[in-house]
């Protein structure tokens, strides 16, 4: 599903550059979920970026779904992003004043999809995070954990080939993080290809394989036994 | 910009900000307010103004002659210059070219005139046929002086329509005899004058008989003519300024004045002092425009940094609708209708209650120099089209702002 060969990326800051990915190379097959680990400044975030078309490589390969991805405008990346991909962020990244049902579909929009589908749709993936009965209510009614569970909802829409989460329970009690990890490890066992950025153990641990990030190269990449969410919760 | 889905999201955010949305508007609204209020006037001075001139035709220049100031060739100074019917006679000759009407005139300013039992003081004018298109007068009924009435001196009058009104009651006047200081006079017509009342007030009789019955022989107290007109304003102007300037010196010759003397001879000449406040009126309304504009700008400056304000509130959601697949094309539609949206109803709004208050307020004002205070409907379309322009102006920047948001640093949590 992901190919990524000798993938660079160099942040020039005025005379100084910063090479933060020296040379990547790692393959996500469809189905895997994968965490990604390291300490801050490892460039896990940047690979996210590049994995996610918000940032560009300066060297290297990146082949999505047998797409190679380079040389994108806005408007190419902004297509290939609805299509491909679906985000987590670690502060959700709701739209505040928009209730859960339109923040679900709002992809769907983007992808031109008539209104009435895209009604149908957006409940649909909310009855799957289990919000049905809070698609009429604002962010700012939900609890932290709704909230991730409508950005998940909202990841899903679109039905992307990949999800990236970066740090999905970084803003959540370990109770509530658990509880997204299972609805993660759900949406994984449907067959999705879930990337997700952690620097917490115990998250890493509820994925299949662990990717570990130490300024710019992995330093090791190796499958887990997985741990399920359902035991903890 | 047909899409219902943009307009609800346009509407939730204005909503969701209603002080802002109405501050910012009442800014442009004012300043279109202003606008149409400012356009408004300068055509109501305008129409004033070009009233006032209508009393008489714009071309014409006049001859009055008063009393020397200097000595010139033994004569002494304070001396009366009276006009004859030979002094007009030259200049007519000399300029007979140019000339389109010309008429030369002997009054008496407070005559009594009665008809029955009714008397009243009215300005009693000997004058040519030509006279009535110098003074732009309608003839009401019956028919102006003409030429054998002037060859035959006749005894006839032309009667101003206040003169009507006071001395007739609402009888017809025609053929019926007034006295002039007790000589009968047959009223053969009633004339309207754009003056009004005070150029109402007056009766025309031939200048023939006028002299004859005042007494006075060959003297006239002024004379008047309109000059043909170059199709040319300026070069109309110029001409007639030339014909002033030559009409000035000959009288001066013929009644033997002093060349710098200003004060015992006045050429009146209408077409220079049209040309000045015409170009006044233009000046005036070159400013009004001027400050119109420029509160608009101010009103659009307004929407502009409001709109850069919204951008930079919203460059989160901006980042996210990237994230989700957003076209940067939709990012810049979603900003610059808005603000369209924002300048075009509110200024509408603005233009509606200017064009009100015109339309409310214009009547009332009674002055000889306002008249009539209105927006023409192509001048409201201009400036519908000016806030169109300029709310997508306004919008511009931000909305390039917006479409240059890169998500990645919009999405970075702090």
């Amino acid at each position: 599903m992901i190919q990524i060969k000798d993938l660079h990326k160099s942040y020039h800051m005025g005379s100084n550059s910063l090479h933060v990915l020296k040379g990547i190379n790692f393959d996500v097959k469809e189905g895997e979920l994968v965490s990604i680990m390291g300490s801050s400044g490892s460039g896990k975030s940047t690979l996210l970026n590049i994995l996610g078309m918000l940032d560009e490589a300066d060297e290297g390969e990146y082949i999505l779904d047998n797409v190679p991805i380079k040389n994108l405008n806005e408007k190419i990346a902004a297509k290939y992003r609805n299509e491909f991909l679906g985000f987590i962020f670690q502060s959700f990244n709701l739209i505040n004043y928009k209730s859960a049902l339109d923040n679900v579909s709002m992809p769907l929009y983007y992808k031109g999809v008539k209104r009435k589908e895209r009604t149908e749709r957006a409940m649909h993936y909310l009855e799957k995070v289990g919000l049905a009965q809070w698609s009429h209510h604002l962010p700012s009614e939900l609890s932290g954990g709704q909230k991730q569970r409508v950005a998940i909802a909202r990841a899903l829409a679109s039905d992307p080939k990949v999800l990236l989460a970066d740090e999905p329970t970084g803003a959540l009690d370990t109770k509530t993080s658990y509880e997204v990890m299972e609805l993660i490890q759900g949406i994984n066992d449907e067959g999705k290809t879930i990337l997700v950025v952690t620097h917490e153990h115990d998250i890493a641990q509820m994925t299949k394989r662990i990717v570990n990030l130490k300024d710019g190269i992995i330093i090791d990449d190796s499958k887990v036994e997985q741990v399920r969410a359902s035991a903890h919760v | 910009m047909f899409d219902i889905e943009r307009w609800q999201e346009i509407f939730e955010t204005l909503q969701k900000n209603k002080l802002r949305t109405f501050l910012t508007g009442l800014s442009v609204a004012s300043g279109i307010f202003i606008l149409v209020v400012l356009l408004g006037f300068s055509k109501g001075i305008e129409n004033g103004v070009k009233s006032q001139f209508e009393q008489d035709a714009t071309n014409r220049i006049s001859i009055r002659t008063g009393v020397t100031t200097k000595g010139y060739k033994g004569l002494n100074p304070g001396r009366y210059i009276q006009l004859k019917n030979s002094s007009f006679d030259a200049v007519e000759n000399k300029y007979d070219e140019y000339l389109e009407y010309r008429t030369r005139d002997y009054m008496i300013w407070g005559g009594t005139v009665s008809y029955n039992n009714e008397t009243g003081n009215y300005r009693v004018r000997g004058t040519l046929p030509d006279n009535q298109f110098i003074e732009n007068a309608d003839i009401g009924s019956g028919r102006f002086i003409n030429q054998s009435d002037v060859d035959e001196s006749k005894k006839v009058a032309v009667i101003g329509n206040k003169m009507k009104k006071d001395l007739f009651k609402g009888e017809d006047p025609i053929n019926k005899n007034v006295q002039v200081f007790g000589m009968n006079f047959k009223v053969v017509g009633v004339f309207y004058d754009p003056g009004g009342d005070r150029e109402e007030g007056q009766v025309y009789v031939p200048i023939t008989a006028a002299q004859k019955v005042f007494n006075a022989g060959e003297n006239i107290r002024n004379m008047a003519f309109t000059v043909k007109m170059a199709d040319n304003f300026d070069e109309a102007v110029a001409q007639s300024n030339a014909i002033a300037l030559g009409m000035e010196q000959q009288i001066k010759e013929i009644h033997t004045m002093a060349p710098d003397d200003i004060s015992a001879v006045r050429v009146n000449n209408t077409l220079e002092e049209a040309q000045k406040i015409y170009s006044l009126i233009a000046t005036i309304r070159a400013v009004f425009w001027f400050v119109g504009i420029g509160t608009i700008i101010a009103g659009i400056v307004g929407v502009g940094n409001i709109m850069l304000i919204i951008v930079k509130e919203r460059t989160k959601e901006i980042g996210i609708r990237k994230a989700l697949g957003a076209l940067p094309m939709s990012i810049v539609g979603m900003i610059l209708q808005e603000s369209v949206f924002v300048t075009l109803f509110a200024g509408l709004f603005g233009l509606i209650f200017g064009l009100g208050l015109l339309e409310l307020v214009g009547p009332q004002i009674e002055s000889d120099f306002i008249k009539y205070p209105q927006v023409d409907f192509n001048i409201a379309l201009t400036t519908v089209f000016l806030l169109v322009f300029a709310g997508a102006l306004a919008g511009f920047i931000p909305a390039y702002r917006a479409a240059m948001i890169k998500p990645i640093d919009a999405l970075r949590d702090e």
